[in-house]
């Protein structure tokens, strides 16, 4: 009883196994069948989502203006604090003080991705880039200040 | 935290032998370590030490707002991390006496089974490899790469989603979701069947799996072992029927139970979980309601003073989120009762009397995800 039982499965084993190795071959002879991406060599390609949370970054016009008025709803959302808001006040021409930031600093080293100071910005000042390739040599390099030097607010957004 | 290991003690003593398998590497993502003492071959003692991954999740959202304590959740289960911030998001909405709306509903269900979907295929894919079979885990992620695309064009992550908020879903569907997922869906059908070739009917793996890592039901029941793992032991506790949340009570689809308490029984279970949440999306995907995708709500939360409790059904088991409030904008107490640390509970007596060899095939079919273990 224990011997049929036993050169049974060892038939058996092998049947099922062939049917496998029918499956894997059937893969092996269907190149085509293969979705692997072959990724630095596919880099010009590559297509990611638009909605893909790479990294914060803030859109600059032709006019090196930006639609950031320092109020820091994501420094407030942002739960593991990698966004600070340095804020001045600018004197406009007709003398006025008006708050403008100075400096949006923000660090990728400790960002999550987790989208939320896109979310809580009032002027959809920030977005969230497709670049995924963060990789750098140097630390302090990933700490980024996100308004290009000499910009301002746009005007009208308050 | 970490005992005295009984290397030291036991070996030489009494011809017991003590081995330690795992960690393999500090930063795995799976730091588990068990100490394992043998007879021979067969197990006497079975000793789990985890911590190697603890980041005191559930004391940082202690620090966090309602809004902001969902994204580490993510953290926690990795493989179902659309479940897990829906729990966080029922206990806020539940002090909060929010209304979602149905689209949000809708939303939701169909991310939290597509999370299923993705998480048993990966499931699928480790135990065939923990028993030897490579290939079948490389099927596994060419279907599971499918719905990490879904996931990636709707909520811009792959794997940490963040994309339930408390008041509905972060953003609205992506155009081409239900095209998308309609393809998935006719591909992963046709392909099912591959899976049962490649490792279902093979008799090496049912010999392997079949009367081994026994978990009768009362052990199951007092161990508090929930999920596919419990419902192999014939235990019904589906919270999704039990205890329906959002749509599930108006859906058409079975709680999958078995009474082999062995591994194969726990294969098999979810193996049809997977049939039942194709089921499950089969019957959404053409019926997203129009309208809001997230209720209105305050820009601050405040929950009012009291304690809130929510559970669902992760891939793994019932996740339980327990707030405890103060009435002010950050939580007084988050306990998270995750799947995967009742479940490791359960491990010594599954294998205890059994071969080192089988062990490795009932870790796999147990499903463990470490972070969910130590938060």
């Amino acid at each position: 009883m224990f011997v049929t039982q036993y050169i049974k499965d060892v038939f058996g084993a092998i049947k099922s196994l062939g049917i496998g190795m029918r499956r894997t071959l059937w893969y092996f002879v269907r190149p085509k069948e293969i979705i692997t991406q072959q990724y630095p060599d596919n880099k010009d390609t590559l297509v990611l989502a638009e909605r893909f949370r790479g990294e914060v970054v803030m859109p600059h016009d032709e006019n090196n203006e930006h639609a950031c008025t320092g109020c820091t709803a994501c420094e407030l959302a942002c739960p593991n604090g990698s966004i600070k808001i340095v804020t001045k006040f600018d004197i406009t021409p007709e003398g006025k003080r008006k708050k403008a930031i100075d400096q949006f600093v923000y660090r990728l080293d400790m960002c999550t991705m987790c989208n939320m100071c896109v979310v809580a910005c009032p002027s959809d000042a920030i977005i969230m880039a497709n670049d995924f390739e963060h990789s750098v040599y140097d630390r302090t390099r990933l700490t980024k200040i996100l308004n290009k030097p000499g910009s301002k607010v746009r005007d009208g957004i308050e | 935290m970490y005992r005295q290991s009984e290397i030291l003690d036991r070996s030489g003593h009494d011809g017991y032998m003590v081995i330690n398998v795992g960690p393999q590497h500090p930063a795995t993502h799976g730091v588990l370590h068990f100490v394992i003492t043998l007879n021979g071959e067969t197990i006497i003692k079975l000793e789990p030490h985890i911590g190697y991954i603890h980041r005191s999740i559930e004391k940082m959202c202690e620090s966090l707002n309602y809004r902001q304590f969902v994204y580490t959740t993510s953290r926690m289960d990795y493989l179902s991390s659309h479940i897990n911030n829906h729990a966080c998001c029922l206990a806020v909405e539940k002090g909060l006496e929010l209304e979602i709306p149905p689209r949000a509903q809708i939303i939701r269900i169909l991310m939290d089974e597509l999370t299923r979907l993705a998480s048993h295929q990966l499931w699928w894919g480790s135990m065939a490899m923990d028993i030897g079979a490579l290939t079948p885990f490389f099927h596994a992620f060419r279907e599971r790469e499918m719905i990490t695309d879904i996931f990636e064009d709707t909520c811009g992550t792959r794997l940490t989603m963040n994309y339930m908020v408390p008041g509905g879903v972060m953003a609205d569907l992506h155009p081409d979701f239900q095209q998308k997922v309609k393809v998935f869906l006719k591909q992963f059908q046709e392909k099912l069947p591959e899976y049962d070739e490649l490792v279902t009917g093979n008799i090496i793996f049912q010999n392997r799996t079949k009367g081994v890592g026994i978990l009768s039901k009362e052990d199951a029941i007092s161990y508090g072992v929930s999920g596919p793992t419990a419902r192999a032991s014939g235990v019904s506790c589906d919270v999704r029927k039990l205890y329906p949340y959002g749509v599930y009570d108006k859906l058409d689809f079975k709680e999958i139970t078995d009474t082999g308490c062995d591994t194969w029984a726990r294969y098999i279970v979810r193996m049809e979980e997977m049939r039942q949440s194709i089921h499950i999306i089969e019957q959404l995907i053409d019926n997203i309601p129009d309208g809001d995708f997230q209720a209105k709500t305050k820009a601050v939360l405040k929950l009012p003073k009291g304690e809130y409790y929510s559970r669902v059904e992760t891939a793994r088991g019932e996740l339980g989120v327990y707030i405890v409030s103060e009435g002010g904008t950050t939580p007084y107490r988050i306990k998270f009762r995750s799947p995967g640390f009742s479940n490791l509970s359960a491990m010594e007596t599954m294998v205890k009397g059994g071969k080192i060899g089988d062990f490795v095939a009932v870790m796999g079919s147990v499903d463990l995800v470490i972070p969910d273990i130590d938060r």
